[in-house]
């Protein structure tokens, strides 16, 4: 059986587990590149204007890899609880309309039982394949495991690190991703993971005076990607912020398939949370949003961010009930709306400001609580 | 020999320098076009500064403004800040009572609610800069008159006429079509200033409370039909103070003075002598990696002070001094 080249869109780390489920797979990967200037350039040119980023994103990424001929592309996702859910059709139209003939394969939480996304990798892979499926799924776990491990822990330590520490610490995550990335097995993906913890809980620690906490909260791909917002959860770390990120693929994957398979009610916690603001789905991850918003809140944070796509409809009707919290609650919040016009010096002049605005906050509080 | 400070803001159409005093005494102002040409003009800036400054060294020096980073790197600031938090620092210290901020420069405009003597809320204009000074600007060249005139007749109109003020491109379509069919032009240009100022409420003061003392700054605060279109729509006295054209530098002053009036560290300025410096910025591209990232290099004096625009942070944290002015904050 040949092997076919086989290809998906950027997506944070996550992408790193997918890829090595499809090399135990059998396939040949090609790599679309991190998320640049230029991707976005190239899928704003081929996607209806008021698409929102991801679509232009993805989009992007294939256009990216098409010199390389992929012969099947892989959409994780669909089914989506907003227009994302269309996307694997558009995206599958807009590739075909430029000429390609490529596959182009959505894999959907599956509906009836897991047999249903089998029947694709036999199609690729041939009648073994599943034999191979049970392996190839447990390193995908081991390296995201190990991934989000990593992820939670950096933002945690950046606010007890000097600047300089702290800027080895992010750099240490990149080398990291990078070695799980080629990790080869179990074994392996375990000692790079051990050996980072170490090597991280070694950097000297300092008591900071004062600990700021930020969560970043919104749509799912915006908070994911670093590649689309600024690196937002990198930046406020390096400048000793303690940042919490409210997505995370695996809790994402747990809830939408493993939960919704099992017909457990996943939401109704988020929904407890975001009444009396919100109290029914209105698509997206609006009802997360608002819920993390009032977590925040309640959990004693100094602020929140809140990331979505321009002309995302459940964001910015989260995004007018954030912004409701926030002045009843006098509980700072930022959202931003972001795509391919947005510009990083703007974005950035307003994290900053409302950086020292949470902080002179902080200290004013403290100061009038002191006398 | 009192202390001295220096705030310097870049913005996109000017750049302005104050200089004060320890006891926060406003020294010498200056209000530099930029003319896209930021290195040069804060480099005209300080050589008038230093003759304000009787050649006396200063104790710190902040940047602000879109360059801040540039400029701040340039002359070797002690602090670099937002635009927004140094206008918010600036209207409290002109009226430590404020509760609402309205700053519209060249391009940006923002609003800054601060409750209790703190920031509590901003925005800064993002999808359309109709109501700012440089479309101001071109409007005026269009009518043929200059920036003043236009604010001066604006003031005469009895009857502003309505403009569609949704969008730059089209408030001017509308404009013409106004002027076509006969209105008088103190009228239009009344209505301008007032369909500006409702494009400003609805897009930038969206959702926000906007109470009194109302303190209106930036460049456009010097046009008096836009002040009295505010104060006609919010129905609150609108403040505009003295310094309203370099409240950035004026807050940036006020914060390095903060930070150092009773410390004894040295600043990083690297003195009046910049003016006559060699300065040059090139663009680069690495190709390290699959970013290809766009890298802007700038020199003083033939050696690298500073590389902008790299993700990883290899080439900008390469120099020290630069990557210590990368912190928020």
């Amino acid at each position: 059986m040949p092997r076919y080249k086989a290809s998906v869109a950027q997506m944070g780390t996550a992408i790193i587990p997918i890829k090595s489920i499809m090399l135990e797979l059998g396939f040949d990967v090609i790599m679309p590149p991190p998320v640049s200037k230029e991707t976005l350039m190239l899928g704003s040119s081929h996607t209806p204007e008021f698409a929102c980023l991801p679509l232009k994103v993805n989009v992007g990424s294939y256009l990216q890899i098409l010199p390389q001929e992929p012969e099947v592309i892989f959409m994780v996702g669909g089914v989506g609880p907003c227009r994302f859910g269309l996307y694997g059709e558009v995206q599958k139209e807009i590739l075909h309309s430029l000429g390609s003939d490529l596959e182009f394969v959505v894999l959907e939480p599956p509906r009836e039982h897991l047999g249903e996304v089998l029947d694709i990798f036999i199609r690729f892979l041939g009648d073994g394949a599943w034999r191979r499926l049970p392996y190839a799924l447990y390193i995908g776990y081991k390296k995201l495991m190990a991934l989000e491990k990593i992820e939670r822990m950096v933002p945690a330590l950046a606010p007890y690190l000097s600047r300089e520490w702290r800027q080895k610490l992010w750099e240490e995550k990149a080398a990291f991703v990078r070695k799980i990335d080629n990790a080869a097995g179990s074994g392996e993906i375990d000692r790079i993971l051990r050996e980072t913890v170490e090597k991280l809980e070694s950097f000297p620690r300092e008591e900071p005076e004062e600990i700021f906490r930020l969560m970043i909260t919104g749509e799912f791909f915006m908070v994911l990607e670093p590649g689309v917002n600024f690196h937002l959860e990198r930046y406020l770390s390096l400048a000793g912020i303690e940042v919490e990120r409210t997505i995370y693929f695996w809790d994402w994957f747990k809830k939408a398939v493993f939960l919704s398979m099992l017909r457990v009610n996943w939401q109704k916690k988020y929904l407890d949370l975001a009444r009396p603001y919100l109290s029914r789905f209105v698509g997206g991850h609006a009802v997360e949003s608002v819920a993390h918003t009032v977590e925040a809140l309640n959990k004693g944070y100094d602020g929140l961010i809140h990331l979505a796509p321009f002309g995302c409809m459940p964001e910015v009707t989260a995004m007018a009930l954030i912004q409701q919290i926030s002045r009843e609650k006098r509980f700072p919040t930022l959202s931003l709306l972001l795509d391919e016009h947005a510009s990083g010096t703007g974005v950035i002049t307003r994290v900053e400001a409302f950086v020292d605005l949470i902080k002179n906050r902080k200290l004013y509080e403290r100061q009038g609580r002191g006398g | 020999m009192p202390k001295l400070f220096l705030g310097i803001d870049v913005g996109s159409v000017s750049t302005n320098l104050v200089l004060l005093d320890e006891d926060r005494n406003v020294i010498d102002k200056i209000y530099l076009r930029t003319s896209g040409r930021p290195l040069q003009t804060v480099q005209e800036g300080l050589k008038r500064m230093k003759e304000a400054a009787g050649g006396s060294e200063v104790s710190g020096v902040a940047t602000t403004g879109s360059a801040r980073r540039l400029a701040g790197l340039l002359v070797g600031a002690d602090l670099i800040k937002n635009e927004i938090t140094t206008h918010a620092v600036a209207a409290l210290y002109y009226r430590p009572d404020v509760q609402t901020v309205i700053e519209i420069g060249g391009q940006d405009s923002k609003i800054i609610i601060i409750r209790d003597g703190i920031a509590i809320d901003f925005a800064m204009n993002t999808i359309c800069a109709a109501g700012t000074g440089s479309f101001l600007d071109q409007q005026a060249a269009r009518l043929g008159i200059s920036i003043e005139e236009f604010s001066e007749l604006a003031l005469t109109a009895d009857d502003p006429v309505a403009i569609a003020g949704r969008c730059a491109v089209f408030a001017e379509s509308d404009m013409i079509h106004k002027q076509q069919i006969g209105h008088p032009i103190n009228n239009i240009a009344a209505g301008l200033c007032e369909a500006l100022v409702k494009n400003y409420l609805n897009n930038v003061g969206k959702g926000k409370e906007i109470l009194p003392p109302v303190i209106f700054q930036g460049g456009v605060a010097a046009n008096r039909g836009i002040r009295r279109a505010f104060e006609k729509i919010l129905g609150y006295e609108v403040i505009t103070p003295e310094y309203y054209d370099v409240m950035g530098a004026l807050g940036a002053a006020l914060l390095v003075r903060e930070k150092f009036v009773n410390s004894g560290a040295p600043t990083n300025f690297v003195g009046w002598s910049l003016c006559e410096e060699e300065i040059a910025t090139t663009g680069e591209r690495c190709h390290d990696c699959a970013n290809n990232c766009e890298l802007a290099v700038l020199r003083r004096g033939g050696k690298i002070v500073a590389y902008f625009g790299d993700r990883c942070g290899k080439w900008s944290q390469s120099v020290p001094e630069a990557a210590a002015t990368q912190e928020v904050g």
